[in-house]
C-alpha cells in the first residue's frame, strides 16, 4: 500500500489531509511537525510527504533539506503545503530539494489530484 | 470522489480559537525583539488563515491575510512592534474570534467595526515600512484567478521538454509530467536520446533524455505551464501552438537532437506562478454551534482503552464461573467468584476515575482571559496593573469550570474597579504605582480554592456599614462584627460604586456571584484589610456528580458524609467529653476541643437512650475551618455515590445537601457537613438540655 507522511501542526488541516488520503485508499502518518516528521520518516520508509512550511519546532524548508540528505529518501516525492502565494517560498522549496508544491487553500479534490499526479 | 469537509470545521475552529488565545497572551507581553514570540504570534494568524480559506471561510481568510502579513514584515524585521500596533493586532483577534463566533453560531456580526480594523490594517500595512507588494498580493492572485480565462488558441499544442541531468534529485519524474499531459488528451511522444552518454558514463540517477510532444487538445499555454510548474528552471521548456509548426522544421529538430535547442523565450518564461485560490464551496449547514467539545489527551484515551480491556476479561472470567455455579457449588468458585468481583470493583472504580479525569481541565481555561482584560481595564480606567496566575495547572471540573468563570470575571473588575486606586493615589499612600491582582487556585483536600487577590483600598467598612443601613439591609446602631459587614456586599442589591461605570452597574451584583458559587456547592469568603487589599476566597467541589462518602448509621437509617469532611472517627473516651456552659459539650481531641453534635436530635430522628454516650462513635468533621464531633450510632463503610439532587425530586432540607443509592436500593441521604454546624447553632439549648441529662446518668 502506498504509504503517505503528512506533516502538519493544524490539526484540522491535518485531518482533512489524512481522512481525504485514507478514503484515497492510501495509508498515512501523520506528525505534527518537522521533527516529529523527520522521526517518523526515518522509522519507516513513506511514498510522498506532504509538509506545511511554518510550523513550530522544525519548519517544513528544514525538513525537505534533512529528509533530502538521507539516502532513502533522495528521490522520494515530497510536496510542500504552502499558504505563500509569492513565489519566495516555492523557491526556497525547491532549493531544499522539494518536489512541488499545492497552494493552500486546497479542496480534497484538489489535494487527490496533486498526489496522483506525483505517484501516478 | 467527494469528501465533506465540514466534519473538519469542529476542530478548525477549536484550534483557531486556540490560535487565537496564543497570539492574545503573546500579544500582551510582547516586547519588541522577543523574535520567537512574533514567529508564534505569525504561525498562529498563518495557520487561521489557511484553514480558515479550506474551510470555507473566506471572510476570515481574508482579514486575516492582512494580520499575517503586518505580522509577516515584523518577523522578517521590516516593521518594528510598536504599542499601537499591538492594540491593532489586539483589536484584530478579537474581530476574527468575533467573525469565527458568528459563523459558528450564526449570530449577526458587527461588520462595521470589522471592515473598521480591516482598514486600519491596510493604512498600517501602506504606512509601514513593509513592501506593499505582499499586502496586495492576496487580492491580486485571486483576481488574476478569475480573470484567467482559457484562450482562444485551439487545435494542440507542440511541447518541447529538456529537463537537466539533476531533475529527479527533486523528486521529479518526468514520466509523470508526460503523465499529466495525457489527461488533456492525445499525445505523441518523441524521446530524444542523443545526450546519453556510453554505458561507462552512465549515472542511473541522472536524466540524460529529452522529449517532444504533441498535444492535440483544447487546452491552454497557461495549463501546460502548469504541469510544469514543479520543474520550472530545472529544464527548458518550449510551449507552442500547433497552427504555427509544420513537422518540416529540420533544422530545429536537429537541434533538438543536439540538446541545443534554446527556446527564444528563456527557460521558465512561459511558467507563470499560478496560485491556485480556487474557492472551496461554503459549507451548508455551518452553524451547527458548539456541540460541547473537549479535547482529551490521548494518554488519558489509552488508560480508559485499557481499561475497558481489564474489564472485559474481568467479565468472561465471571461469566465462566457464573456457568460453573450452575453445574454445582463448590467452594472454590464462590472463592472464585469472590475475587473476580473484587476485580469487577477495582475494574470499576479506576475506570469510573478515568472517565472523570477526562473531564477534568486546568483551570488556565478561565485564567487565559484575565491577561487581556486586565490589560484593557488597565488603558479604559488609567489605572496601572498588574496580573499575577499562579497555579494555572490546577484541574476541575469542565461543568464546574464553565460555571465559575463568569464570577471569577466578576471578582477581577470588582478587584480593578474598587480595589485598585489610581497611580496618584497609590503613591500617596506609600504604595507602588502599579496596582498587582493574584489569580491563584490550588487543591485543598477535596476542594479547588480560587483566591482572587488584590494589593487595593481593601473594604470600606464603615462605608458599607452606611449603605447597608441606607439601603435597609441591617437596622441602623446594629453591631456587627468585621466578617458580618464583609458579608454584607453578597447582599442582593448592595452597590457602593460612586458612579455607575462601564465595569459595574451592569445588574449584576455580588449577590449572583455568591449564589452561583453556592449552586456549585462552593463558597465564598471575603479577607480584606483597609487599606492594604481584599481576597475574595472561592472553595469548589472537583466535581458534581460523584464523591467518596462515608456510611454512617443514626436512628436506623443510613447516612453519607462526605468522605473529605472526615478528619477521624473514633470511640468516644469518657473523660474527654466535657460540658461548656451555654456552649454544649465539647471533646478534647488531643489539645484541641471540638463541639459535639448529637446527629439523632438534629436530624428529628430522636429514638431515645438506645446506646450509652460512651458506647457511641464520634465523626469528627471539617468544613470551612470549622470542626465539629458528630455522635453517629455506627459506622458503616465506606463508598462512592453518586449524587442526586433533593431540590429536583423533594425540595431544599436544611443539613442536607442530596440523596444517592445505596447497594441495596435504598436511598440514604448525604449530609452537608456545613449545613449541620449551623443548624447546631440554633439547636444548641436543646441539644444540651437533652444530653446533659443523659451524661450525668452516664
Amino acid at each position: 500500500m502506498t504509504k503517505i507522511l503528512a506533516v502538519d501542526d493544524s490539526n484540522s488541516l491535518r485531518q482533512m489531509v489524512v481522512f481525504t488520503l485514507k478514503q484515497s485508499g492510501y495509508d498515512v502518518v501523520e506528525a505534527r511537525n518537522g521533527t516529529e516528521g523527520l522521526q517518523k520518516a526515518k522509522a519507516g520508509q513513506v511514498d510522498l510527504v506532504l509538509t506545511d512550511v511554518n510550523m513550530p519546532e522544525m519548519d517544513g524548508i528544514t525538513l525537505v533539506r534533512e529528509l533530502r540528505a538521507l539516502p532513502s529518501y533522495k528521490f522520494t516525492p515530497i510536496l510542500v503545503l504552502t499558504t505563500e502565494a509569492g513565489t519566495d517560498k516555492k523557491q526556497e522549496g525547491r532549493a531544499a530539494g522539494a518536489t512541488g508544491w499545492l497552494v493552500k487553500p486546497f479542496s480534497p479534490d484538489q489535494l487527490i489530484a496533486t498526489v496522483k499526479r506525483v505517484l501516478g | 470522489m467527494s469528501i465533506d469537509i465540514s466534519q473538519f470545521i469542529q476542530t478548525f475552529l477549536e484550534e483557531s480559537f486556540e490560535g487565537l488565545d496564543t497570539m492574545e497572551s503573546l500579544l500582551l507581553t510582547l516586547s519588541a525583539d522577543d523574535s520567537e514570540s512574533i514567529d508564534a504570534i505569525f504561525r498562529a494568524a498563518h495557520s487561521i488563515k489557511g484553514g480558515a480559506g479550506t474551510f470555507g471561510f473566506g471572510e476570515v481568510a481574508h482579514f486575516t491575510h492582512g494580520v499575517e502579513t503586518l505580522l509577516d514584515e515584523a518577523r522578517a524585521g521590516r516593521r518594528l512592534v510598536s504599542p499601537e500596533m499591538v492594540t491593532l493586532l489586539l483589536a484584530s483577534v478579537d474581530c476574527v474570534r468575533s467573525m469565527l463566533v458568528a459563523a459558528r453560531d450564526g449570530t449577526t456580526l458587527d461588520r462595521a467595526r470589522v471592515a473598521a480594523i480591516g482598514r486600519d490594517i491596510e493604512t498600517s500595512l501602506k504606512s509601514g515600512v513593509g513592501d506593499q507588494a505582499t499586502s496586495d498580493q492576496f487580492a491580486k492572485s485571486s483576481a488574476e484567478n478569475t480573470s484567467r480565462q482559457p484562450s482562444a488558441e485551439r487545435n494542440g499544442w507542440r511541447i518541447v521538454f529538456i529537463p537537466e541531468v539533476n531533475v529527479m534529485r527533486s523528486g521529479n519524474d518526468p514520466l509523470r509530467l508526460l503523465q499529466a499531459l495525457e489527461e488533456f488528451g492525445e499525445i505523441k511522444v518523441t524521446c530524444h536520446t542523443a545526450g546519453l552518454p556510453s554505458f561507462d558514463d552512465l549515472n542511473p540517477e541522472e536524466c540524460y533524455l529529452a522529449w517532444e510532444i504533441l498535444l492535440e487538445a483544447d487546452t491552454t499555454r497557461d495549463s501546460i505551464a502548469e504541469v510544469f510548474e514543479w520543474v520550472d528552471g530545472q529544464c527548458e521548456l518550449t510551449i507552442e501552438p500547433l497552427s504555427e509548426f509544420t513537422e518540416t522544421m529540420p533544422q530545429e529538430n536537429s537541434k533538438l537532437h543536439a540538446h541545443l535547442d534554446v527556446p527564444e523565450e528563456g527557460p521558465g518564461s512561459t511558467i507563470q506562478d499560478s496560485a491556485i485560490v480556487e474557492k472551496v464551496a461554503p459549507t451548508a449547514n455551518r452553524n451547527r454551534g458548539d456541540s460541547g467539545s473537549i479535547r482529551v489527551n490521548t494518554d488519558k484515551i489509552d488508560a480508559l482503552i485499557n481499561m475497558v480491556g481489564e474489564l472485559v476479561i474481568t467479565q468472561s472470567m465471571l461469566g465462566q464461573l457464573g456457568l460453573k455455579l450452575q453445574s454445582g457449588t463448590n467452594e472454590q468458585c464462590i472463592e472464585g467468584l469472590l475475587e473476580g468481583l473484587a476485580q469487577l470493583e477495582r475494574n470499576t472504580r479506576e475506570l469510573q476515575e478515568n472517565v472523570m479525569s477526562i473531564r477534568m481541565l486546568p483551570i488556565s481555561f478561565a485564567f487565559n482571559r484575565f491577561p487581556r482584560m486586565i490589560h484593557d481595564l488597565s488603558e479604559s480606567l488609567g489605572k496601572q496593573l498588574k496580573l499575577k496566575l499562579t497555579g494555572e495547572q490546577t484541574e476541575l471540573d469542565k461543568n464546574v469550570l464553565e460555571k465559575i468563570t463568569d464570577p471569577l470575571v466578576h471578582l477581577v473588575r470588582n478587584a480593578v474597579d474598587h480595589g485598585i486606586e489610581t497611580p496618584d493615589v497609590r503613591v500617596t499612600a506609600g504604595k507602588p504605582a502599579v496596582g498587582t491582582v493574584h489569580l491563584n487556585a490550588y487543591h485543598k483536600g477535596g476542594n479547588i480554592v480560587i483566591e482572587i487577590s488584590d494589593d487595593g483600598a481593601g473594604l470600606n467598612k464603615a462605608r458599607i456599614l452606611a449603605k447597608a443601613v441606607e439601603r435597609g439591609l441591617v437596622p441602623a446602631g446594629q453591631a456587627l462584627t468585621d466578617e458580618q459587614i464583609n458579608d454584607l456586599i453578597f447582599a442582593a442589591g448592595f452597590s457602593t460604586a460612586d458612579a455607575v461605570s462601564d465595569l459595574s452597574g451592569r445588574g449584576v451584583g455580588m449577590d449572583v456571584v455568591r449564589r452561583n458559587i453556592k449552586a456549585l456547592g462552593g463558597s465564598v469568603e471575603i479577607l480584606s484589610r483597609e487599606g492594604h487589599g481584599s481576597s475574595f476566597i472561592i472553595r469548589l467541589p472537583l466535581t458534581l456528580s460523584i464523591m467518596d462518602g462515608q456510611l454512617i448509621e443514626v436512628a436506623n437509617q443510613s447516612y453519607v458524609i462526605p468522605l473529605i469532611s472526615i478528619v477521624e472517627s473514633l470511640q468516644v473516651q469518657q473523660d474527654s467529653v466535657k460540658s461548656v456552659a451555654g456552649r454544649g459539650m465539647v471533646y478534647r481531641l488531643r489539645d484541641e476541643y471540638i463541639p459535639v453534635l448529637f446527629m439523632q436530635e438534629l436530624l428529628g430522628t430522636y429514638i431515645g437512650n438506645s446506646k450509652q454516650l460512651t458506647d457511641s462513635l464520634l465523626v469528627v468533621v471539617e468544613t470551612e475551618g470549622q470542626r465539629a464531633a458528630l455522635v453517629v450510632d455506627d459506622l458503616l463503610g465506606q463508598q462512592q455515590v453518586v449524587i442526586k439532587a433533593l431540590e429536583t425530586n423533594f425540595k431544599k432540607v436544611a443539613g442536607l445537601s442530596g440523596a444517592t443509592i445505596l447497594g441495596d436500593g435504598t436511598v440514604a441521604l448525604i449530609l452537608d457537613v456545613s449545613g449541620i454546624i449551623s443548624l447546631s447553632r440554633h439547636n444548641l439549648g436543646l441539644t444540651r438540655s437533652i444530653r446533659t441529662e443523659e451524661i450525668k446518668a452516664a
